[in-house]
């Protein structure tokens, strides 16, 4: 069998959904492949024991509110010309960064951040205001800059070691690629995403942004197909000219898109990705889902996000150990202004863990060890919230591993590759990126990674 | 198309992209841009639009000729004479 089509895209995640959109909707023959039997890749959904899990989605990041001019989340859609109200986010309650003896809430207005930085750390309180203009100041969508250290730019501005800390666990929890620092760009990038804007969260989760994403793109005219992967991308003359798919059908495409990873891609194209900057991301973390017999709040917990770090100082790196149960993400995804509470009460914690170490595990040690790092994580995650480890009714958690085995993405990374290709060209003419290691991170920064790659490299006329 | 079907083109066009902004007392006159809040990545979105609603196609070079309703207007009449005007979506 043979096909052409303008355009094939590889990944039916947020990016490559997005990315479908655009050029479905301007008249390109769009096929997007997904080699999953679900679609949404880091953030899809399963159903597990009579109840529906989202694998990511805490919050989605970049809320304003409706009629906020020129922000990310209005921008993106525009240009995937969906309405304010189709995306139904309700905003969330309050969140923290909590360190030994330290918190620091902030809402999804900024001011209260301000002050919370000014009363614990009175004596960086004008240095603070000094960063907050240099973050606001900042273009950070020109796509030329060069990587810049966000600890060398911050210590420059900053001298406190832990406000420093505490500033960096909740950008690098939710997107850098990096261990220890982060890009200076992707630090303000995650900075005004998470603090001067802020979290929101649709009632239904991850499903209803990606039913709103695939029913878009078919209603465009996109062909979507999934148990659909692409075994090889044939090169010929610095193209790629055909595309071989696992069922051995041969497709053609007068341009590739591809969300699965450079690393990855370049595999697809029959090369080894043995460059320094070709490296896949090793950045992966553990997630455990606990449902409770009654809502966070009826424990005292109101409190949607909860960076959390129980050591003096915080880390982000790869552990040594199967993880780190010492710093992470505490999540409540019952704690947002909704209409009607959720059915049942969820705290989600997110921990860094080690590929390698998941990988080499066999059964029934595998899921033993799953427990005992539940466990452990749940220690610390007490120091921060209300102990609810006796409300616990159900718990699944997933690992590096299963992050692999589901999305594809070496090592399991999250977060791509350490060094991004922002302008999301490769090694061949008609081949380009979108999604993590393109370098937009996060749900809101997936969907505009796809939206760009698509306006830059496949819209020309 | 008349002008002022063209003129309701252009504005349909600019509605679809930004339903949320107010275009009911727009000044022909006055650049767009200084009225409705359209970034560029907005603006290239109605040349977009022309070509996927009419088949018009509007070069680079000529884009500071939709910088106006008026400009848009004089610009697109003879190229958008025997089309119809889109219903509105
Ligand atoms: C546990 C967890 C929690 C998260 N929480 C949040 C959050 O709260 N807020 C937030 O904004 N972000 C969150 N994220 C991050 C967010 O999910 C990702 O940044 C985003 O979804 C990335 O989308 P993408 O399109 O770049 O990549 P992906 O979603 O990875 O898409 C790539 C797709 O390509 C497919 N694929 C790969 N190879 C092939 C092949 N050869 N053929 C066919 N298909 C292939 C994969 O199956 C996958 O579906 C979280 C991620 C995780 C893992």
């Amino acid at each position: 069998m043979n096909e052409d089509f303008d355009t094939l895209i590889i990944g039916a995640g947020m990016s490559g959904l997005a990315a479908g959109i655009r050029l479905a909707y301007f008249g390109q023959r769009v096929l997007l492949v997904e080699r999953h039997s679900i679609i949404g890749g880091l953030n899809s959904f399963y159903r597990l024991r009579g109840r529906d899990h989202d694998v990511g989605l805490h919050a989605v990041t970049n809320y304003v509110p409706k009629g906020t001019k020129g922000k990310p989340l209005t921008k993106l859609l525009r240009q995937l010309r969906i309405s304010w109200d189709e995306l139904d986010l309700c905003p969330q309650l309050v969140s923290s960064v909590a360190f030994p003896g330290r918190r620091l809430r902030f809402s999804n207005d900024f001011s209260l951040f301000h002050e919370e930085v000014a009363r614990e750390f009175p004596h960086q309180a004008d240095d603070f205001a000094k960063l907050v203009t240099l973050i606001r100041d900042h273009d950070e969508l020109d796509l030329s800059q060069k990587a810049t250290s966000a600890r060398a730019v911050i210590g420059d501005v900053l001298s406190d070691p832990t406000l420093i800390d505490m500033l960096f666990c909740p950008l690098c929890y939710y997107g850098s690629a990096l261990e220890h620092d982060m890009d200076w760009n992707q630090f303000v990038i995650m900075f005004k995403s998470i603090f001067f804007e802020g979290f929101a969260r649709p009632r239904r989760g991850v499903r209803h942004i990606i039913k709103l994403l695939s029913q878009r793109f078919k209603k465009n005219g996109g062909i979507l197909r999934t148990k659909c992967g692409v075994e090889r991308l044939d090169v010929k003359d610095g193209r790629v000219a055909s595309v071989t798919l696992d069922n051995g059908d041969v497709v053609n495409a007068e341009r590739i898109l591809s969300s699965a990873g450079l690393a990855e891609t370049l595999r697809l194209c029959g090369k080894e990705p043995t460059g320094d900057d070709e490296q896949p991301g090793q950045i992966s973390f553990m997630e455990s889902i606990s449902v409770l017999d009654r809502l966070p709040s009826d424990l005292g917990h109101d409190e949607t996000i909860t960076f959390f770090c129980s050591s003096d100082r915080f880390n982000y790196r790869v552990p040594e150990g199967l993880s780190d149960p010492t710093s992470g993400v505490i999540c409540s995804p019952n704690n947002y202004a909704y209409d009607e509470p959720l059915d049942e009460g969820i705290m989600r914690v997110t921990t860094q863990a080690r590929f390698d170490r998941w990988d080499a595990m066999e059964e029934p040690g595998y899921v033993a060890a799953k427990h005992a790092c539940y466990e452990a994580s749940l220690d610390e995650v007490v120091k921060f919230v209300p102990d609810f480890r006796p409300n616990v009714v159900d718990v699944d958690i997933f690992t590096p591993r299963t992050i692999k085995k589901f999305t594809g993405h070496d090592n399991g990374a999250v977060y791509g590759a350490p060094h991004k290709r922002l302008d999301g060209r490769t090694h061949l003419e008609n081949l380009f990126l979108c999604g993590t290691d393109q370098g937009f991170l996060g749900i809101v920064g997936a969907v505009l990674s796809g939206i760009s790659m698509a306006n830059l490299h496949l819209l020309k006329s | 198309m008349t002008e002022p079907e063209v003129r309701q083109a252009v504005l349909d066009i600019i509605e679809r992209i930004a339903p949320d902004e107010e275009l009911g007392d727009i000044n022909d006159a006055e650049p767009i841009r200084e009225q409705v809040d359209l970034d560029s990545m907005d603006f290239l979105d109605i040349v977009m639009e022309l070509r996927k609603i009419y088949g018009v196609e509007v070069p680079e070079e000529d884009y500071v000729e939709l910088s106006t309703l008026e400009r848009s207007v004089a610009y697109l009449s003879p190229r958008m004479q025997d089309k119809e005007l889109a219903a509105k979506v």
